[in-house]
């Protein structure tokens, strides 16, 4: 009897799931790349704002003065447009793209690595620049680029960019570190107390590194990674994640652990080293791009396929490009501004030069985030990259190794 | 009218059956459950790139790409027993701290100083989840957290912190069911025990534990499933430790199919413990 | 059950430890909240109430709680009516396919958050629902149902049915009943169930951060939100703090009337 039962229950279990299958599967045929198909056309003229926008950004992007009072560009904006805006901010690309991909934002500020992801599942759409009044100000090595343009058509407004930089504790770390080796080396003497960015686009610092160090690899550019060059690549981060203490992805998090002292080297953004600076508990850091190069990000703003609000996000595209917007984003963030006639109005009239906003030697040392794919973005075609779904594949196998 | 509706349920126990599983059934089964299953139908779609290596879609024929690369890659399941390991870990601790504090609460306090402590052991819920992680961090910190400073050890940062800071965080979820199956009780039944010549251990386990069974039951359900999907912890304390929940989120950005798959591993364990928890009858109290 | 004294002083002691465990991490945010420093880093320096005071006025903060109270409250209420439905016709009655239902119930607790929330997220993207305050609530009612069944089925096990039959044997109709029996004895399983539902509700961050509408920040948003900004850490240390201590309010009157209701069933149980 009892037996009977259990069996009955198993299969009426099975007929419930069976059911809500079949009802549901239909939906399920259609998946994330439909979204294309229902997009609105490109504006051609910007007209009367919509009175509302929805903004996804770093944290520091879009600020209302909720985080400090005069800390307020969002504000002005909507007295001058009219357009009640709301700002969502998120911690990393990931989320960034994920956020994006429900639909319930009008603009998003997209690093290298989550823009063409974007742009590939139809959430982004492409931009006329024609309606933007400061894109012919905003510095020539940012636009139309592979991270924010896809066969000529421009899907991002350059906004700003930053390098990854080396950041150590000048009590602990002697000699002063001047190579990448310090943080893949196993036999580093700071074990545990090495940082690294959790994220899967930091491949690319060690793709970078193998590419300086490791000829016979034949590496031309971090995204762009065959199989040889990827498995060697992995082979490194894994061996660096012995000797890494945690890794980052917030930044509250690694600035703490610098102040605190439980991290001594590892990758950064220059916002974070300014903020272990401004501590007076905190022991002094510097920042520093090694021989190496470093890999560098460069964020665009990018508009939501199926907006309803494609005036108000033109305008936002617009503001946010301002001089003006420029230098206080600039200041405020961490970074160098894309317009460079920011540059006149920062309050440290030192700004641009401290970040190189356009130093073309600089900017040649560095490898700006983008999307690797299976098509090499180096331009090879006679072998298959491996994508960013590898990428992350891969970022399982070192994080749990 | 009234009185007619109020017969007819009277005499068609159906009918009023009928009305009232109608609700949550279409809510649980239908919402929940359907969202469910699409999800884990996704698990056997897998990625295709498209012929110019550019656009990555998801082919929604039926595979077991997903479920061949969990099981061939072995990091998958590592990483499933670990946070299993925690799981099971977070569960036993919160049980044995809770246990004779439940018990303190239901059959020993007066009752001004029971409603206290019921208000006190619930409280920390509302304290706000991340910030008592990152709470826990400053304590935890192994460059001087207050551990350290007071104790001159702490864990650092890994599977023991994360482990602690779940069971932290989880804690009054065992409490309360533990305390309520207590309370059930009667204190008679333990008052026989001691009339018969137990002592209080004898009564503990041969009285009290076999009662409260299907509390602890229902507190591990709570403890374990929550374990099972955390992610932000490791993110704060756990310094390069992942757990299922960090492999989903991040996987589902990028590749939604392995996600749901991934995702197959904790749904089969609460099922199954769920169904455990059936088989002894404890589901049936909880 | 008879303890002796020196096991009833280790269960004391037992008790005051837990609770110094349960709150260090809570004194030492509240510690922060007054701190001059703007870290979480140990020790804590200076004194000041400069945080407390920009948290009061700042909006963000308090349109937060707000936005969290309200999410709880439908969560919780519609969970309260789902989950007695629900609690009713699992303990009242058998018929075939309880068993599967009554896992259903549970299910939403027991699968991990994460689950949950993706699935529910792709299922609204498929049927092309934009993220609102309905998606939310629809969300987070669907896991706090469970802990009002698990609440009311408990209490409605321990009820003997004998009590509503003597009402249906003395004339009263079914509405009667339940309003004059059932009801009362199942009052403080009901605020109990309810409360546990807002309290889960109130502080979920994982099905939250998937369901949400953007503009809709809740109490564990606004903290993730200010997690990663710069300078915003002292405020958040604040909410907490006067979060922890305003609960104590509702918590406790909860407390008392679930208390008084339970010496009643107690009573009629007896």
């Amino acid at each position: 009897m009892k037996r009977y039962h259990h069996a009955a229950i198993g299969a009426l279990v099975l007929v419930l799931f069976a059911a809500a299958c079949g009802s549901s599967s239909k939906g399920t045929g259609s998946n994330a790349t439909s979204g294309g198909s229902t997009s609105v056309p490109t504006l051609q003229a910007i007209g009367k704002g919509e009175g509302s926008l929805s903004v996804l950004a770093w944290p520091g992007y879009a600020e209302n003065g909720s985080t400090e009072k005069d800390v307020n560009w969002v504000t002005p904006f909507e007295q001058a447009t009219g357009c009640k805006t709301t700002v969502k901010t998120f911690g990393t690309s990931d989320e960034a793209f994920n956020l994006f991909h429900t639909g319930a934002y009008d603009v998003v500020s997209a690093s290298g690595d989550s823009s063409l992801r974007s742009v590939a599942n139809g959430d982004a759409a492409p931009i006329n620049t024609k309606l933007l009044t400061n894109y012919n100000d905003l510095w020539v090595n940012l636009r139309a680029k592979r991270w924010n343009t896809v066969n000529g058509v421009v899907y991002g407004v350059p906004h700003g960019w930053g390098a990854n930089l080396l950041m150590y504790n000048a009590n602990v770390v002697k000699p002063a570190p001047t190579s990448w080796s310090v943080v893949f080396d196993s036999k580093s003497p700071y074990k545990g107390k090495v940082t690294a960015y959790d994220s899967p686009i930091y491949i690319a610092d060690a793709a970078l590194y193998l590419m300086k160090h490791q000829p016979d690899l034949k590496i031309t550019d971090p995204y762009a990674l065959d199989d040889t060059q990827f498995t060697a690549t992995i082979n490194l981060l894994k061996q660096q994640h012995s000797i890494v203490g945690e890794y980052w992805s917030d930044y509250l998090k690694e600035q703490e652990a610098f102040t605190k002292q439980s991290l001594v080297l590892g990758t950064t953004w220059q916002v974070i080293t300014n903020l272990v600076q401004g501590d007076k508990t905190a022991p002094p850091v510097k920042a520093v791009i090694p021989s190496e190069g470093s890999t560098a990000w460069s964020d665009s703003w990018e508009l939501y396929a199926k907006t309803k609000h494609p005036n108000c996000a033109y305008m936002w595209m617009n503001w946010i490009t301002k001089p003006d917007v420029q230098a206080q984003v600039a200041e405020w963030f961490g970074e160098a501004p894309a317009n460079l006639k920011a540059c006149a109005l920062t309050k440290a009239k030192d700004h641009c030069s401290i970040y190189h906003a356009s130093d073309q030697s600089f900017y040649n040392k560095l490898y700006y985030w983008t999307t690797p794919t299976a098509k090499c973005v180096d331009g090879r075609t006679d072998v298959t990259c491996k994508s960013y779904a590898d990428w992350t594949a891969a970022w399982d196998q070192i994080k749990g190794s | 009218m009234r009185r007619r509706v109020a017969r007819a349920f009277a005499r068609h126990e159906r009918l009023r059956l009928g009305l009232e599983l109608s609700a949550p059934i279409a809510w649980l089964v239908v919402i929940y459950i359907g969202s469910l299953v699409a999800l884990l139908v996704t698990a056997f779609y897998r990625l295709k790139t498209d012929p110019t290596g550019l656009i990555t879609t998801i082919d929604s024929t039926l595979h077991l790409d997903n479920i061949r690369r969990l099981w061939d890659e072995s990091v998958y399941r590592t990483t499933a027993l670990r946070t299993l390991e925690s799981a099971g870990i977070v569960t036993v601790v919160d049980a044995a701290v809770a246990l004779p504090l439940a018990f303190y609460m239901a059959k020993v306090a007066s009752r001004p100083a029971r409603r206290a402590l019921v208000v006190a052991v619930t409280m920390p819920l509302w304290a706000g989840y991340l910030v008592k992680g990152y709470a826990w961090r400053a304590l935890l910190d192994p460059s001087g957290g207050a551990l350290h400073e007071i104790f001159g050890h702490t864990p650092g940062f890994g599977f023991a912190s994360t482990t602690i800071v779940l069971s932290y965080q989880w804690f009054p979820y065992m409490v309360i069911p533990l305390y309520a199956g207590l309370d059930r009780l009667p204190d008679s039944l333990l008052e026989a025990s001691t009339d018969l010549g137990a002592k209080a251990g004898r009564t503990f386990r041969s009285v009290v534990l076999p009662q409260l069974r299907p509390a602890i039951v229902a507190g591990s359900i709570f403890t374990f499933s929550l374990t099972l999907g955390d992610f932000y912890m490791n993110r704060i304390v756990g310094g390069t430790n992942e757990f299922i929940g960090n492999v989903v989120y991040r996987e589902f950005s990028v590749n939604l199919p392995f996600a749901a798959a991934y995702s197959l591993v904790p749904v089969a364990i609460m099922v199954v413990y769920l169904l455990v928890a059936r088989a002894t009858g404890a589901l049936e109290e909880l | 059950m008879y303890l002796s004294r020196p096991a009833r002083w280790c269960l004391r002691i037992w008790c005051a430890l837990v609770l110094v465990v349960l709150y260090a991490p809570i004194v030492y945010v509240a510690r922060l909240s007054v701190n001059t420093a703007k870290n979480f880093a140990w020790p804590p320096s200076g004194f000041t109430l400069t945080w407390w005071q920009r948290a009061y006025h700042e909006p963000g903060p308090r349109l937060a709680l707000l936005h969290s109270a309200q999410t709880g409250l439908w969560a919780a209420g519609i969970a309260l009516v789902l989950g007695t439905l629900a609690a009713f016709a699992l303990t009242r009655h058998s018929f075939f396919g309880r068993t599967p239902i009554s896992l259903a119930v549970v299910l939403p607790i027991a699968l991990p958050g994460i689950v949950t929330a993706i699935a529910l997220l792709s299922a609204f993207q498929r049927l092309g629902i934009d993220l609102s305050l309905e998606t939310l609530v629809v969300a987070h009612a669907t896991f706090c149902v469970v802990i009002v069944y698990n609440n009311v089925a408990a209490r409605l096990r321990r009820l003997a049915p004998s009590l509503e039959e003597a009402s249906a044997d003395l004339g009263g109709d079914p509405f009667q009943t339940f309003r004059f029996v059932t009801f009362p004895m199942m009052r403080s399983a009901l605020l109990a169930g309810g409360l546990l539902a807002f309290a889960l509700s109130f502080d979920e961050i994982i099905v939250t951060t998937f369901t949400a509408a953007p503009s809709y920040k809740t109490l564990p948003l606004w903290f993730a939100d200010n997690f990663s900004r710069p300078n915003a850490i002292p405020v958040v240390n604040v909410v907490a703090t006067f979060v922890v201590l305003a609960s104590t309010i509702p918590v406790y009157l909860a407390q008392r009337i679930s208390d008084g209701a339970a010496t009643f069933s107690a009573e009629t149980r007896g």
